[in-house]
Parts: C-alpha cells; structure tokens; sequence
C-alpha cells in the first residue's frame, strides 16, 4: 500500500521526470480528460473536497474547502501558486517529487487553475534547490511543447501560463503571504491576515497557495476519485502522505504511506535505530512541532487526529528519531537558534523573543543556565505563541515547549551540573 | 457594505460603528486607550508591533485592535488579563533591546515608548544579555539618527512609500539584524522628510538641527502660521528663554494636515542668523553707523520727505509678499498718504500688461483639501512639488485616486505621482497652451485669437483638452513659473479661455505665505485695499525699477535675492537719493544700496495675519521678543506714517490694524475672473539661448535663505548653469567648465552642469542664489562664454 500517489511513478520508470515516461505511465491523462470532456470546474472541486486532502506543507488546511473558496466566475486575474519552499527542518519529500515526479505536479497546478479559473500559475522554489529548479524548468520546457502548458491547451479554448520562482534562501517565505510578498520582488515578510489569500493574494488578486505535494496529488485523485483517496487513510485523515525520515536511524529517506500508519511500521521502514542504540525521542512533524518520547511514539500511529491528541502536529510529516546519545539541550540550542536567525523581524514578539529564548538555550547549552531560566523560557515561549504576524513564532515557542516538558531534567542537570547527562560534557553550541 | 451601523461592546461599553471600521479607530473616537506603535491614522496598516492586542469574545487567541474589522455583536476587552497579558508581553519584547537611557535621549519626555512603558511595562528586567547596538547613520543634516533605540514599527519606511512618494528609508536585514535606513549611503532627500521625526514613535529619528537643545518640559508651545509657501500650514512654535528652539506642525485637516514641508520645519533657524539687524543704521557720509530708533526714523523721514519732496510719484514702495496683513496695508496706506500709487509685492513678476483686467484677488480658487477631490489638473508654470510640497502633497492624493495631472512647463520637474510633463523652451510653452486653447475650442479675441488659430493642436493638446473637458472637477493652475514668465499676461488670458471653455476653473499657485494678502490689503499700484481698483493707478514694480525713482521703500525684500531682475533693481536703487529698507537682516545686498535700515521682528516675533492661498484669513501672536532692538514692522510703519504726519497712523495694536483692514477687505474673496480675451504680443523668443531662472526651495524668502541645516540638504544646490548634453555639445562647453554668463551686460561665473532637465534652447539658472544676484531677468537671452 506504499507509493500509491506522489511516487506512483517511481518505481516503474528510469526516468520518471521526463514527459514521455511520465506520459507512458498515465501522466496527463487526467488533464486530457478534462479539457476534452470540459468536466465541470466545479466537480474538481468536489472531487477534491472528498477526497479529504489536507493540506501537505504542514497546517492541514483541507485542500478542496480552499479552492471553493475562489469564485471561477469572479472577474479579473486569478493564480495558483505552488509552495515548494520546503525550509522546514527535517523535511525533504518536496525536493523528490520535484526531483522525479515534476509532470505530476505540472499537471495538478494546471487542473488547480482550470478549477478556479486562474491562468497564471507560480511555483515557488526554495533557494538552496538549484538542482530541482532546473529540473522544474526542464519538465516546463516540455510540457509547454507538448501543449499542457500556454495558450489554449488541447484546444480546450483553456490558457494557463506556468512559471518557476526561486527563493532567497528565507525560512520565513515557506509562509504563505511572505512567499507571495517574495514572488511580487518584495521582501519576505508575511501579511497579516485576514485577508486570506483566496480573497487578497498574489498582486491582490484571489489566489490559492498550496504545497506541492498537494498539488501533485491532484491528478491521482481525480483519476481515483476522492473516495478512493480517503479510503487510503483514516477518519479526518484522508490519503497518503509523504513522510521525511531522518535521524539516528538506518535507512533514512522519503516514504509514501497511507496516512494512519502506525509509527511502529515506519520504524520497521527505516531500518530501525542505528548502531543499535535506544529509541529516545521522536520530532513527528518537523523542527517546530513538539517532540514525543520514543515509547509513547511507539503507540501512535501517523495521522492528524493521533498526533495532535498526543500533544505534537502532524506538520509536513518530517520525522526526526532521536537516539539516547542525543542531548536535548543541544538541539535545542540548535533549533533555537534557526529561528532566531530565520525570523523575519517584522513582528515584535518573534524579532525580539527568538533571540531572548535562544540565548537562554545556548547559556542553559553551555553551562551558565540559571535556575530561574526554566520559568523563563516558558514564560517568553506564552508571549511569543499567538500573538505574532505569522505562525513562525508559535513555531519557535513550541519546540522548547516540547522539550521542557519531556526532558526538563536533562535541562536541569546542565544547569546543575554545567555539563551534559548524556554523552561526554558540556559541548560548545552554534553563536 | 450597507450604511447600517453595528454594536459592539468594549470594556462594557457600547459602541456603533460602520462594520469594517479597524476596532482600534472605534475605540479611538470613543476615547478608549488602547496601547499601539506601528498604527498612524494617516498611515497603512501593518500590524507588526503587536502593542495593541486585545481580548476578542470567542477568538482564542488575543487580536490586533489596530486590523481587527468590527462586526455585529463583538465583544472587546482592552483591559482584561488576557489582553494586559499580552500588551505587558510585547511591552518586555520591545524593552529587552531599547536602551534605557531616557534621561541622554532626545526623545525623552515626549516619548511614545516611554509613555506606554509606564502604563505597561516591569520595574525590573528579565533579559540580562548585552543589548542590540547599530551602527549610527548618517542621512543628511536634517534628521539625526540612533537606530539603537529603533523599535521596527516601520512609519518612517511607510510615509516614504505612501506620503512623500519617495521611498528613502527601508528596512533591511531579518529578525534582530532589521535595520532602518537608506540601503546605500544616501541622505533622504524629500522635502518632506522631517515628519518621520513625528512619526518616529521614540528617539531613533529625531530633529538634528535641535537635538539636546532643550528638554521636552522646558519648552513652551505656541500656536503659529508657516512663513513660507502660500499653504500656511499650521504650526507649533517650541519656545524656550525667547528663543525658537524648534517647529513642530499643529493639525489641520483642511489645511496641512498633520505634515510641515521642511522649510516651514527648519526654516527658523534663519531667525537666529548672525545677518540678524538688531539696531537701526544710517549711511553717513558713506559710512554705516548703528544710531538709535529717534535718529534712524527722522533720518528716514528727513530723507524720503527730501527725495520724494512734493512729487509722490518719486516714491516707490517694494514690498515682500512675507510680510503680514497688518504690515502690508500700513505699506501702502503710508505710500497712497505721500501721494504716491507706487506700491507692488509683485517683486518676482516682470510682465504687468494684464493690470486692469487681472484676476482682482488671485487664489487657489479651490479648497486645499478640495485639491484632492479633483479629477484634471494643468499646470502651468510650477514645480509645485519644491514650491508647495502640501499642494503637490493633496494633487498626488488626487492623481493616485485617478486625477489626469499635466504640465506644461520650463523644465522637466521631479514629481512623486503620475503626470505627463511638456516641456519646452518659454516662447513655446506659450504656443503650448495655444494648442490646448485650440483644441478646446476657446473663445479669444484680437492677437491671442490670431496665436491660436495659428497653433498647431497636437496629439498631446487634444489629450489635455479632452482631460480637462471630461472632468467633473477640472482646474488649470497657474504656478511661480507661470508668474515670473515674460508673457503671463498671455499665459493667464489663454489659461482663462480654456477654463471657460472646458467648464473647468482658473486658479492661481500664490508664491508666497501672504500674497493673497497682499492683494487684500492693496499693495498694488491699480488695486487698493479689498482688490477695489484705483482711481489713479501708481507705477508697478518693474516700472518702479525700469524708471528709476528718488525714493525708494522697502519692506522684507533683498535687491540681490527676491526680484525678478536683480540687476535692474540694483541700478534703480543706486541712483536713488534716499533708499529706506525694513528688514530682518543686515545684508550685502541692501547695505550697498540703502541709507537707512530698520531692524523689523522676524517669523514669530510679530503678531500678525497671513491669507493662504484659499484665502484663509490665519492671525497670530508674537511668541518671542525680536532681537535686540528689532520691531515689529507695524509699528516701525506706524511711527514713519506719524512722523510723516499722515492721517490714520493711530493704531495700538496689530489687531487694530486688521479691524481697520478687515472694514475693507472681510468680505472680499479669492476672485480669478480675468476680464479680457486677449493679450500683447509675445515678448519670450526663441532665439538664441533662453534663461530659465527659477526660485530653489530654499532659497525663496530672506529667512530661509539664512536656515544653515536646510542650506546645508542636497536640495540646496549652489548656482550653476545646466544645459542638456545636447544643447552643451551645440553651444560647445563641457561638463563642469567653468563659463561666464552674460544677460543684459551682467556677468557671472558659474559652473556648467549637464541636466537632462533641461529642454535644448534654454539655459537653466537659478535664481535668488549666491552668484546669480548681479544677473538679469529670471527669463531672458543669455550667451555664454568661456572663463
């Protein structure tokens, strides 16, 4: 039941980011289908509304109730704009389906703007991905030739225009509005909002912004239908869903599997810990959800709903297993400080907070905690959680907040003991 | 959107309210404090600086008050643990990094974050790492920076983009590295830029010319009226020990909003110049010597009576259109009481022909905050950005809103919104407008008719006419350029006729703070007080010069510096027998033509009224004693008119010589009707190279010239002559020569610079500028040679 969606080409093709192979096994297909027979804009929709597709860049935002809400109708330009920033810690399935599936993705942005009737599509692609561009731009050089793209496809009367972005290297432009400030030559900051995107987005225009694997799940799921896609996973948990796993473990790599998978199973995938060491802690969803004790990880299976019950978020599904030799004072104090630095500094609370909470982190890190410091970060984590711009401050504040309430005693004994409870001592921190 | 209005409760009081109306302008009006930095009314919103959070029924998370759109029903709490919470929370953000060096900041006492620091912040500091510091940063002699103490609220960076149309400042770098600043070296150049030191809620952008002058609490602030442009932008005058220490806008919504152009900010530095005259002096036997007010004053009378002797027309009276109400009615009362028709404030005009059939009280015609509400404006003859930066303030908010703005002037002009500029040498700007007429089918007569039929209607003339025709609320404009020009008579006639045919309105840019006034109280030669015309109209000011007369009065004006041809003014008043200067200033250029100088109050030292270019009637008070022995220039008037025995000379106050005025002028409006539908004939030409010779910003008035932060702006740039490279190639000079300019036998050496705008044919130099002020007219044949 693996690789049934984003990767369904993979294991049947050498080259599955060429057009002809993606072509042999199906690809564009759905597209054809649609312009040819003018399937009702309006059945994409509910098609995607069915298929319960939650969005896949971390929030979950279910992906059909955000299209319908762009009127097709309404006057004037419209977009679709594809997030492939990918700048979350820990997550790396984006950059293989740019890599090997970016047909796929071609094709669910061009069905994304039949649907809403945008015909200018973007796809954003994070800075440090030079490679993935110009695999990105390839595949639109083909796709244009063979008509998916540019004016009136398959003579469908239907134009849609596709162009690649490539960011500045900004964690922060992952965001939704600070990626569109950023493809309109602004600097990266997110808009407050409301105004969501649907109504006041790219250039002001009604725009839907969604991640790429999101997108690129489009076409299997109007092939398959959108019950076949939510019988894939569970209740409230609709699919597949690609999963970044890294860490102290054997066969680190990006895995396709039904959502609701219990955790267990993927240990098994990876190959289990390395060097036979001990199963400490799981990250479950990337760098800024809360981190899970390994035993307590070892029960819950892969979707929203269990994640979330167990105090985390399924995130972009970035799984970071973490063994026994790990101090948690040190990561932290690297975590910290990537959201000190990747703050956009436009909001008060982040600009100002990252920086006090790493700063605590390092000296904590580096054995000049303070007992009064444990209080203090999770009092600086509840003014920064909820009250910034954008959500890359709850997004800072919930990682220590993770951490402290796990593994508050590995935090005390570097403040009682200037040194670290696992491993060899104090170690110098990043700063 | 329906006009019904919602209820909504906050704190427990109930508040209507248009729905969508931000909750921070409902509580705003209803008087509910709600802490906030980043929000400005006259700004967007950005919501960054988290300071207004407050607690929203049902919402879990504390919201912006200052982008939260009311609705039916909401349920706000300002104050309640959720809300203190975060406010408090945001307050400690802001402290960790700011210094807590109140007492070495010049913001301090009149601080926004230290106001809401008492209300929200701890008397004790959590963070005890080292605190942020930036590097200083110099952005030019106006605005001191200490970006240290910057709190990233962005009203700086978003006046430039949405106010000055200029974005100068910007914010660099992420997270804690965002600084304000320029992003390349560079000063910030708008002549605007000194409101960011308002906005700026704490020390980090700050006054440089007044910085640790005084402490907030020391000062005293009086209200006043901006000396300068014909705006009269509103002011509050910070005093302290009688000196000005520094200008502040006071809001108008009608007039200057809550914004001040730099020279009205700066400008009072010129007040304590050390060109101050602060005692009375005479020329004896060719020698100046500081006498007391008695002997200057009989001194003076002794030789105005001797050189007028019973001819009053051998008196000629030039007054500064600066001057207040009060002292420019006394000007001409005291000269119409010596016989003599001979008054004008005109100083920058050279054609006169109009006189008689002009526009009586010539005006904006319009409202200042009308300007905005206009949907085709032509201008003719402005620089409406450098001469009246709140004019071009409210025609940028028009032309944003869709206004079709055009122009048709001498040179190409910066401009911070959309326009379309024609540019051309004088004679065709003339030929210019001919087409417009022509194209709009305008009814003129005699030679204008004859110029019109002959004008040829261009693509771009027939837009305009269209633009103006089309219009619900139209006007042609007619700026300091247009004034100055050879032939404004034909330029005012055939701007007239457009208007009337295009159903669109005349209006008059005024150069000065009080040139409306002027015309009010009658300092005219054909007109008397209340724009009545006389019986036997006096000789104006280029008749004054051009035929030299033996007695000359001059009130507020350099012969150097605010006449339109400064070598015809030097000659006149050389062969004069007895010249009498009211001034603020001992200059050069009156102590080597004058035999008597009386030291008059300067900017904030006298009472008085000025009338705004929509006619605003605005009176205030002195609010320091002039310096040394300098008097107000009512009463120096007065006294000369007593001791000339004239009737009438019996007023105890500035308000009594309003009253008297206002028995003759209260009613009397802005009044642009121009009575003729033709003109001389064409007095520019387009042979040989034709001078452009503008009034720089800072440059226009006596005062400002002696401002040293403004003379010390990138704005204010010395005397040069500017060619296109084109007409540099053609009259074969090179880039930075060093040439001599001859106009009428008059000889200068001034640098070249090649100006792109400038139009091929013409020459731009500046006038009222060291270096220029032994030249010829503003518009003239020059020939340039090589030095």
């Amino acid at each position: 039941m693996a690789n049934e969606v984003c990767f369904r080409t993979l294991e049947y093709l050498k080259q599955p980011w060429e057009l002809e192979e993606y072509k042999s096994r199906g690809g564009y297909e759905v597209l054809t289908h649609i312009l040819k027979n003018k399937v009702g804009p309006s059945e994409v929709v509910e098609t995607m509304k069915a298929s319960g597709l939650r969005g896949r860049g971390g929030a979950g935002f279910p992906t059909g109730l955000k299209w319908s809400f762009i009127s097709r109708n309404a006057p004037g330009q419209k977009y679709v704009v594809c997030n492939s920033d990918e700048g979350e810690p820990g997550t790396f399935k984006d950059r293989d389906i740019l890599r090997y599936n970016p047909h796929q993705l071609i094709e669910g942005m061009v069905i994304a703007g039949y649907a809403i009737g945008a015909t200018v599509g973007y796809n954003y692609i994070r800075g440090e991905f030079w490679e993935e561009y110009e695999r990105f731009e390839a595949a639109l050089e083909q796709a244009r030739a063979a008509g998916f793209l540019g004016d009136n496809l398959l003579g469908s009367g239907f134009d849609f225009q596709l162009h690649s972005h490539l960011g500045g290297g900004a964690y922060v432009c992952g965001e939704e509005t600070a990626l569109l400030e950023s493809i309109e030559g602004k600097k990266g900051q997110p808009r407050f909002k409301p105004p969501f995107p649907a109504h006041f987005g790219l250039y002001g225009r009604p725009t839907i912004i969604n991640n790429t694997e999101s997108l690129s799940s489009v076409p299997v799921i109007l092939k398959e239908g959108g019950e076949w896609f939510k019988e894939l996973g569970v209740e409230n948990s609709g699919g597949s869903k690609l999963f970044s796993i890294s860490g102290n473990i054997n066969n680190p790599g990006v895995f396709e599997v039904p959502l609701g998978t219990p955790f267990s199973e993927l240990f098994e995938l990876v190959g289990g810990m390395k060097d036979g060491r001990k199963l400490k802690a799981v990250i479950p969803g990337g760098c800024s959800s809360p981190v899970i004790p390994g035993e307590q990880m070892m029960d819950l299976t892969m979707d929203y709903d269990a994640i979330q019950k167990a105090g985390s978020m399924l995130g972009s599904g970035a799984i970071v297993i973490i063994d026994d030799q790990q101090c948690m004072v040190k990561m932290l104090d690297r975590m910290s400080y990537f959201y000190h630095e990747e703050s956009c500094g436009q909001c008060t609370p982040c600009r100002e907070g990252t920086g006090w909470l790493w700063r605590v982190v390092n000296r904590i890190e580096n054995g000049k905690g303070r007992q009064e410091d444990l209080d203090l970060l999770e009092s600086v984590c509840g003014k920064i959680a909820g009250r910034t711009v954008c959500a890359l401050g709850d997004a800072a504040a919930m990682p220590v907040r993770g951490m402290l309430k796990y593994f508050q005693e590995e935090f005390q004994y570097h403040i009682d003991h200037k040194r670290c409870m696992v491993g060899a001592g104090p170690t110098k921190g990043l700063g | 959107m329906t006009d019904e209005l919602v209820t909504i409760e906050v704190d427990g009081r109930e508040l209507k309210a248009k729905p969508g109306t931000m909750l921070i302008d409902v509580t705003d009006a209803a008087g509910i404090n709600i802490p906030r930095f980043c929000y400005h009314k006259k700004l967007s919103v950005s919501a960054n600086c988290r300071m207004c959070l407050v607690e929203v029924e049902k919402v879990p998370k504390p919201l912006p008050a200052c982008c939260t759109p009311v609705n039916e029903g909401m349920k706000v709490s300002t104050r309640s643990p959720m809300a203190l919470g975060a406010q408090k929370g945001t307050m400690e953000f802001l402290l960790i990094n700011h210094p807590l060096d109140c007492p070495i900041c010049d913001q301090g006492g009149e601080c926004e974050l230290q106001d809401v620091a008492v209300g929200y912040g701890s008397d004790v500091s959590r963070y005890s790492e080292a605190k942020r510091v930036v590097p200083q940063r110099d952005i030019g002699p106006l605005i001191a920076t200490d970006f240290t103490r910057c709190i990233h609220c962005t009203r700086c960076v978003r006046f430039g983009a949405e106010i000055a149309g200029v974005r100068e400042l910007g914010a660099t770098g992420r997270g804690e590295h965002m600084t304000i600043g320029t992003f390349v070296e560079k000063s910030v150049d708008s002549e605007m830029s000194g409101n960011v030191i308002d906005l700026c809620p704490v020390g980090s952008l700050t006054a440089k010319p007044s910085r640790y002058k005084a402490r907030a609490w020391e000062l005293t602030q009086h209200d006043s009226v901006a000396p300068h442009d014909s705006v009269g932008s509103n002011i509050h005058v910070h005093t302290r020990n009688n000196r000005v220490v520094r200008v502040h806008p006071k809001e108008n919504e009608s007039i200057n909003e809550i914004w001040l152009s730099d020279r009205d900010r700066f400008s009072y530095e010129g007040l304590n110049s050390e060109d101050r005259l602060t005692q009375p002096m005479v020329r004896k036997n060719g020698e100046w010597q500081e006498v007391e007010w008695q002997e200057a004053l009989e001194f003076a009378v002794k030789g105005l009576q001797s050189a007028a002797g019973s001819d009053g027309d051998q008196l000629a009276t030039l007054v500064s259109a600066n001057s207040t109400l009060e002292e420019l009615y006394l000007a001409q009362k005291l000269t119409r009481g010596m016989d003599s028709g001979n008054i004008d404030h005109r100083l920058r005009q050279s054609d006169f022909r109009l006189d008689g059939n002009d526009s009586p009280v010539p005006g904006l015609g319009i409202t200042i905050q009308g300007i905005e509400s206009l949907d085709a404006a032509l201008l003719v003859g402005s620089n409406v950005r450098k001469e009246q930066p709140i004019i071009a303030h409210r025609l940028r908010k028009a032309a944003k809103s869709g206004a079709k703005v055009s122009f048709i002037n001498p040179l190409w002009i910066d401009l911070h919104f959309e326009a379309d500029q024609f540019v051309s040498t004088p004679a065709v700007m003339v030929d210019n407008l001919a087409s417009i007429a022509k194209a709009a089918s305008a009814k003129l007569t005699g030679n204008l008719a004859k110029l019109v039929k002959a004008a040829e209607v261009s693509e771009t003339a027939k837009s305009v006419a269209e633009q103006l025709k089309s219009a619900n609320n139209g006007v042609i404009m007619l700026g300091n350029q247009a004034a100055a020009h050879p032939d404004y008579s034909l330029l005012v006639v055939l701007a007239s006729a457009i208007a009337e045919a295009t159903n669109t309105s005349l209006s008059y840019i005024p150069a000065l703070s009080n040139s409306v006034g002027a015309a009010l109280a009658g300092a005219l030669p054909h007109r008397g007080p209340a724009a009545s015309l006389v019986e036997k109209c006096g000789a104006n000011a280029q008749m004054m010069q051009s035929k030299p007369r033996k007695a000359y009065l001059l009130m507020g004006a350099e012969p150097g510096f605010d006449f339109w041809d400064p070598s015809l003014i030097n000659s006149a008043l050389d062969q004069a027998e007895c010249v009498v200067a009211l001034t603020a200033y001992h200059s050069e250029s009156l102590a080597s033509c004058a035999d008597v100088m009386l030291p008059i109050a300067g900017f904030a030292e006298t009472s008085g009224t000025l009338v705004n270019a929509e006619g605003t009637w605005q009176s205030f008070n002195g609010l320091v004693k002039p310096q040394g022995d300098a008097r107000p220039a009512w009463k120096v008037l007065r006294v000369l008119g007593n001791l000339l025995d004239i009737d009438g000379f019996d007023q105890n106050s500035s308000d009594d010589v309003l009253e008297e005025l206002k028995s003759h002028a209260a009613e009397t409006a802005i009044d642009n009707s121009v009575s003729t539908k033709t003109a001389g004939e064409l007095n520019s030409s387009t042979e040989g190279l034709y001078r452009i010779g503008d009034v720089p910003m800072y440059a226009s008035d006596a005062l400002v010239r002696r401002a040293s932060s403004l003379q010390r702006t990138n704005s204010a740039e010395p005397a040069a002559v500017r060619l296109s490279a084109n007409q540099a190639k053609s009259s074969d000079v090179e880039e930075e020569e060093t040439l001599v300019v001859v106009q009428d036998g008059n000889r200068a050496q001034l640098p070249l610079i090649i100006d792109p705008r400038v139009p091929d044919g013409a020459v731009w130099i500046s006038s009222a500028l060291p270096g220029t002020e032994k030249l010829g007219g503003q518009f003239g044949v020059v020939t340039l040679e090589k030095a």
